[in-house]
Parts: C-alpha cells; sequence; structure tokens
C-alpha cells in the first residue's frame, strides 16, 4: 500500500514544513516566554520581510540578492517590530489578551498597507538560478530551495542557542527569564531587554518572510497562512522553550505532511488541531515545560 | 446608569423605538437593522465568556456558522422542487444526498440543531481544554486556529458545503414564503423578541450565583479553587452558552441575509466579533449590544463610502479602544454618570457647609 519513497519524501517535506514553522514561531515564543504577550501582527512581519525581499531584488539584481536580502528583512522587521514594542505593547504588558487584540489591530492596518502599497494580487520574488536546483536520490528529488530553508532554520537555531547560552544579552534575557522582579532589583533594564528579544523576534519572522518568498507569490495576507500553525506550535512547545518551539514544529510538520498521504490539505488541517488538543490532554505544560502552567494566575 | 430617572427608563423608550422601526425605517435599512439585532445576540455570548469569564474565545464565527449552515441546509432543501439536490451539488457530480444533510429536511430538526450542535461541539471542546487548566492566551490561540480551520474546511468540501459561496437562494421558511414585506417584518420582531429574551436571560445569568461564581473564576480562579469549588464546569457552562446565543445569531443572520458563507465564519469575523463588544463594553450587555450596531452600521457606512479605508478604521478604533478605553463605551459612559454624581455629591456638601 504505501510506499517508501511516498513516505520518506513527506518525511522529507515535513521537515521543510517544520523549518517554516520554527521561523515563523520562533519569535513568537520568545517573546511570550519573556513578556506572556503574543504578537498577532506577527504574521505581517513575514509579510513585511517577503516585500522588502522583493524590493531588495528591484534594486540589486543578481543571484547573491537573497543574501541581501536576508539581513535587510531582519533589520526592517527588526525595526517595525521595535516601533510596536514601544507605542503599543508597552502600554499594556500588564494585559496580556489586550494585548493580543491591539496587536490584532495593527496586524489589519499593515495588511491593508500592504494591499494599498502593493496590490490585493502580490508580487513575485524569483529564486536565484544556484536555488532552482536539486539533486536525486534514487527515485526521490530534493529541491534545493527546500534544502536551502531547512539551512536557514538550522543556522538561526543555532545563533539564537549561541546568542542565548554565551553572550551578555543571553544573560540578560535568561535572569529576566526566571524572574523578572529580582532581574529588575540587580539592576538590569527589564523594559531594554523586552525589546531587545522583541525585536530580535520580529526580526527573525522578517527572515522567514524572505524565504517563503521563494515558495510563492508575497501577499498581503501571506503572513496569516502560516501564522495560525505558528501559533499551535506556541501552545504545543511549552513556555518559551526554544528545544520546545522546536520539537513541537517538527512533530507538527510531520503530522502535517504525513496526514497528507491520506488526506486533502482541509482534512490534514483538521487532524492537525485534534492533535494538538489531544496532545495537552497527556501533557498540558506543553513539550517541555519550564514553569507549571497549572497555577497560572 | 440607573442613577437618574430619566435614564432608568430610557430603555422603555429605545425598546419601543425598536419595536416600531418596521413602520420609521426603510425596508433596505429594517433588513440591515435585522442582521445586526442578530449579531447583537452574538455579542452578548461574548460578555458572558470574555466579560464575565474573563475567557477570550477567537473562534465565536465558528458557532455563527453552525447556527447559520444548520438552518441555510433546511432552507435549501425546502426551496428544492421535490427529487432534485441543491445547485451547488449538481454541478459538482454529487448524485444523492449527503447522509448529514437528509435530517435537515425537517425544520424541527434544523431549528434543534441549531441550539443543539454548538453547545454539544462547544461543551465538548471547551471540557477538553479547560480540564486541563489551559487558559487565557493559550486558549484564544487554540479556538483561532478552530476558527482558521472550520472556515478551509467548509470552504475545500465544495461539493457538499458549498464551498466559498456557501448556502444561498432560500425560497420559503416553514412554509412562509421569503423576501416579501410582511415576512421581513416579521422575521425582524421575532429576532427583536430573541434579543430581548437573551437579554433578559443574561441579566438574571449574570445577577444569578453563578454569575458571581464565574467573575470570581475571572478574578482569582485559584483562590476560587481553593475555596473547593471546581471551576470547570463554570467556564464550559459559559463557553457553550456563548456558543449557543453566537448559533442563534448566526441562524437569524442567515435568515435576514438570505446567505451564509465561509466569510462569516472564519479568523477575520471572528475576531470582528470582539471587536463590537470592545467598542460597547466586554462588562456590560446594553453596551455589546450597542456595540454590534455602532460598528455594523460604522461598517456598512464606511465601506460602501471608502471601500479601502475600512481596515484601517475597524485597525485604528480596536487599538484604541483596547489600550484606552477597557471598557469600552459603556465603560465611559458610567465613568461620566460617577464623575458627575461626586461634583454634585461636592456641591452639596458645599452647600450644607455654607447653610452651617
Amino acid at each position: 500500500m504505501l510506499d517508501a519513497t511516498l513516505f520518506a519524501g513527506q518525511v522529507f517535506n515535513g521537515f521543510s514544513v517544520a523549518s517554516l514553522f520554527v521561523l515563523a514561531a520562533l519569535g513568537l515564543a520568545l517573546s511570550f516566554g519573556l513578556m506572556r504577550v503574543i504578537n498577532m501582527a506577527h504574521g505581517e512581519m513575514l509579510m513585511l520581510g517577503g516585500y522588502l525581499a522583493y524590493l531588495t531584488y528591484l534594486i540589486v539584481p543578481g543571484p547573491m540578492a537573497i543574501l541581501v536580502a536576508m539581513p535587510v528583512a531582519f533589520l526592517g522587521a527588526a525595526l517595525v517590530g521595535g516601533l510596536m514594542e514601544v507605542t503599543v505593547i508597552r502600554r499594556l504588558s500588564s494585559r496580556p489578551l489586550d494585548t493580543l487584540l491591539a496587536t490584532w489591530g495593527v496586524s489589519l492596518i499593515l495588511q491593508q498597507a500592504a494591499r494599498s502599497a502593493f496590490g490585493p494580487i502580490g508580487v513575485g520574488v524569483t529564486a536565484p538560478d544556484w536555488l532552482n536546483t536539486g539533486f536525486a536520490i534514487g527515485s526521490l528529488y530534493f529541491p534545493s530551495t527546500r534544502i536551502f530553508i531547512l539551512a536557514v532554520a538550522v543556522a538561526v537555531l543555532a545563533g539564537l542557542g549561541l546568542l542565548i547560552a554565551r553572550t551578555r544579552l543571553g544573560l540578560l534575557v535568561r535572569a529576566v527569564n526566571q524572574d523578572r522582579m529580582m532581574a529588575a532589583a540587580s539592576g538590569i533594564n527589564t523594559r531594554r531587554v523586552d525589546l531587545a528579544v522583541f525585536c530580535l523576534g520580529t526580526g527573525i519572522a522578517g527572515l522567514a518572510g524572505v524565504v517563503l518568498s521563494l515558495l510563492g507569490p508575497v501577499t498581503p495576507t501571506v503572513g496569516q497562512s502560516y501564522i495560525v500553525p505558528a501559533f499551535l506550535v506556541v501552545v504545543m512547545g511549552g513556555l518559551g522553550s526554544m528545544i520546545g518551539t522546536t520539537a513541537a514544529a517538527i512533530i507538527l510538520g510531520l503530522v502535517s505532511a504525513l496526514s497528507q498521504i491520506f488526506l486533502d490539505v482541509s482534512m490534514s488541517q483538521v487532524l492537525m488541531l485534534v492533535f494538538v488538543i489531544v496532545f495537552l490532554q497527556f501533557r498540558p505544560q506543553g513539550v517541555v515545560a519550564t514553569r507549571s502552567r497549572a497555577l497560572e494566575g | 446608569m440607573t442613577d437618574h430617572p430619566l435614564l432608568r427608563h430610557a430603555w422603555i423608550a429605545v425598546l419601543a423605538l425598536a419595536v416600531l422601526a418596521p413602520s420609521l425605517v426603510s425596508s433596505y435599512d429594517l433588513n440591515l437593522l435585522g442582521r445586526f439585532l442578530a449579531m447583537a445576540i452574538l455579542a452578548i455570548g461574548i460578555v458572558l465568556i470574555w466579560g464575565e469569564g474573563g475567557i477570550l474565545t477567537l473562534g465565536q464565527g465558528v458557532f455563527f456558522g453552525l447556527g447559520g449552515y444548520s438552518i441555510a441546509m433546511y432552507l435549501k432543501l425546502a426551496s428544492l422542487e421535490p427529487g432534485y439536490l441543491p445547485d451547488f451539488m449538481e454541478w459538482s457530480g454529487v448524485m444523492s444526498l449527503p447522509w448529514w444533510w437528509v435530517p435537515f429536511q425537517y425544520p424541527l430538526f434544523a431549528v434543534l440543531a441549531v441550539v443543539l450542535v454548538p453547545a454539544l461541539f462547544a461543551g465538548l471542546f471547551a471540557w477538553l481544554v479547560f480540564r486541563r487548566r489551559i487558559a487565557g492566551v493559550y486558549f484564544a490561540l487554540i479556538t483561532q486556529a478552530v476558527a482558521l480551520t472550520f472556515a478551509t474546511l467548509l470552504t475545500s468540501q465544495q461539493s457538499t458545503t458549498g464551498g466559498y459561496n456557501g448556502l444561498t437562494g432560500f425560497t420559503t421558511l416553514f412554509g412562509m414564503e421569503l423576501g416579501t414585506d410582511a415576512a421581513n417584518r416579521t422575521l425582524y420582531w421575532v429576532t427583536l423578541g430573541l434579543l430581548v429574551a437573551v437579554f433578559a436571560g443574561s441579566k438574571w445569568l449574570i445577577g444569578s450565583r453563578f454569575g458571581t461564581l464565574l467573575r470570581a473564576t475571572r478574578d482569582g480562579e485559584n483562590r476560587v479553587r481553593f475555596l473547593g469549588y471546581d471551576t470547570t464546569p463554570y467556564k464550559v457552562v459559559a463557553f457553550a452558552l456563548s456558543a449557543v446565543f453566537a448559533s442563534i445569531g448566526g441562524a437569524f443572520f442567515t435568515l435576514h441575509a438570505g446567505v451564509v458563507s465561509p466569510a462569516f465564519v472564519g479568523v477575520v469575523p471572528s475576531i470582528e466579533m470582539i471587536v463590537w463588544v470592545a467598542v460597547g463594553g466586554r462588562k456590560s450587555l446594553w453596551g455589546a449590544v450597542a456595540g454590534a450596531l455602532i460598528v455594523n452600521f460604522a461598517k456598512d457606512i464606511v465601506s460602501s463610502a471608502m471601500p479601502e479605508a475600512w481596515l484601517y478604521v475597524l485597525g485604528l478604533v480596536f487599538i484604541l479602544v483596547v489600550t484606552f478605553l477597557p471598557n469600552g463605551i459603556a465603560g465611559l459612559a458610567e465613568d461620566l454618570m460617577k464623575r458627575r454624581r461626586e461634583r454634585a455629591a461636592a456641591t452639596g456638601t458645599a452647600l450644607l457647609e455654607e447653610a452651617q
């Protein structure tokens, strides 16, 4: 019934989907772990990254444009994220549900702004030639774009891991994560740490937007199609844990890709949601729990 | 809101105006008003779960859709010549009515489905989630995923749900011809009556012991637990009730609008429903009704004048209301009243001192 090539191909696809989920969810998980707020405009940071990639391609054509686009998108999205943090999120820091709603307002405005600026249909970004190849093992074909996405996800994870474990900023982030009051009492400017982490998170989303632009057109609503699975990854991953987020992304990526052997896309989406709810029956605290959810105020 | 005798009885005037509306406004406006009153029924449900229960749900569109589709399936079947299938099924080459469509040819089943399907679905879902103490942001995100999934499912199962276009083209309801002036009026009054009933019922519920425990759960769930209560049933019941209200709203909306489609059930419409209540006031029943009417009339006006502008307006209003007016228009009105009362009290004291 189930032939091995198809299965192996879907496993590869699963990891490829998982790498998109990781890139989209990492920033969310970071700021959620630290500040307990969910940024509903996070999907629009993906979109922004995509459009910045498109603009970079217009200015610097050539095979290496994508390598220029990535830092541009990172910085652009980080800047917009920083603005959001200072103007909206900081005011609402004690009301996490309201932050969620206010950032949704931001998301609407950004989507409509993109529609006004670039049109509703979306713009295409053509992948450079060196990404238009691929290689085959037996009858399995591995397109380079997919491998590139995997590589970007691994690189971002490694970079972030080093940043958290080895740098001064990482030390401050860990301190605030463990005990915000004690960190503030020992002289850490927690607001600045919040801002830095938020910028970092939205920057990663911008980077993810560049990667997404290789897979399809950049539309005003491109972020929306990735953000809900990314939310599920955060819910399933556990509070602000990088390992948990990565594990949840891989699990959900595999569930999504493998179920599509038997089901159509919409039914596979249903299955993914049911899977998360069932999973939470057994591990309500998520894949990796640093703190219990049970007695959260 | 109840300190001035004129204001205390203002609701009588509002209700009288609402009852007389069919002879006061054009039939187009009456149709809009009917739709928005149906949405106000849903808004009251959001006050129960979000205002009183403190549980943010971003999936009310799902229940709105369950009610809308339940009644629409009956209407679709009732509008057919015997022996025929709904048009979109014939276009997709479906040969016989799918089993889950069959019972909807009976009006009683459709009406029961409007109430029971969302109650059961919401109850089971909420019980599964709340029993594991998943709350707050997590719950909001999961409900949003439910909304997305439901809308995707409706859109993709074109041959049995009507897909992107949804269900439309209804002609009769319980033997009454739809679209006539008399039918529109009757529908309007039934919607209004139901809204009043749901309003009164919710007011009673909020004042009851159940309401007290729900608010206590919102403000300090662990304290309520430590007092020996199991909070899960209260949250489950509140969520299921809000789902039933959403479903009833969806059914009546479908009757007024003559169409139901995935565009009413997805992520964005579900959050728009929260916007109505945020603008009106999440802790106030009349605020929620007013919010549903104000936001929807504003949407009608702005989006027909400047279609581009509506999303900017909606986004900006939402940010401002949530940031500066967390209790919406109702909260603002209450603050103003309170200030006036305090001023009056201050003048009174001053006069008294002068007299002494």
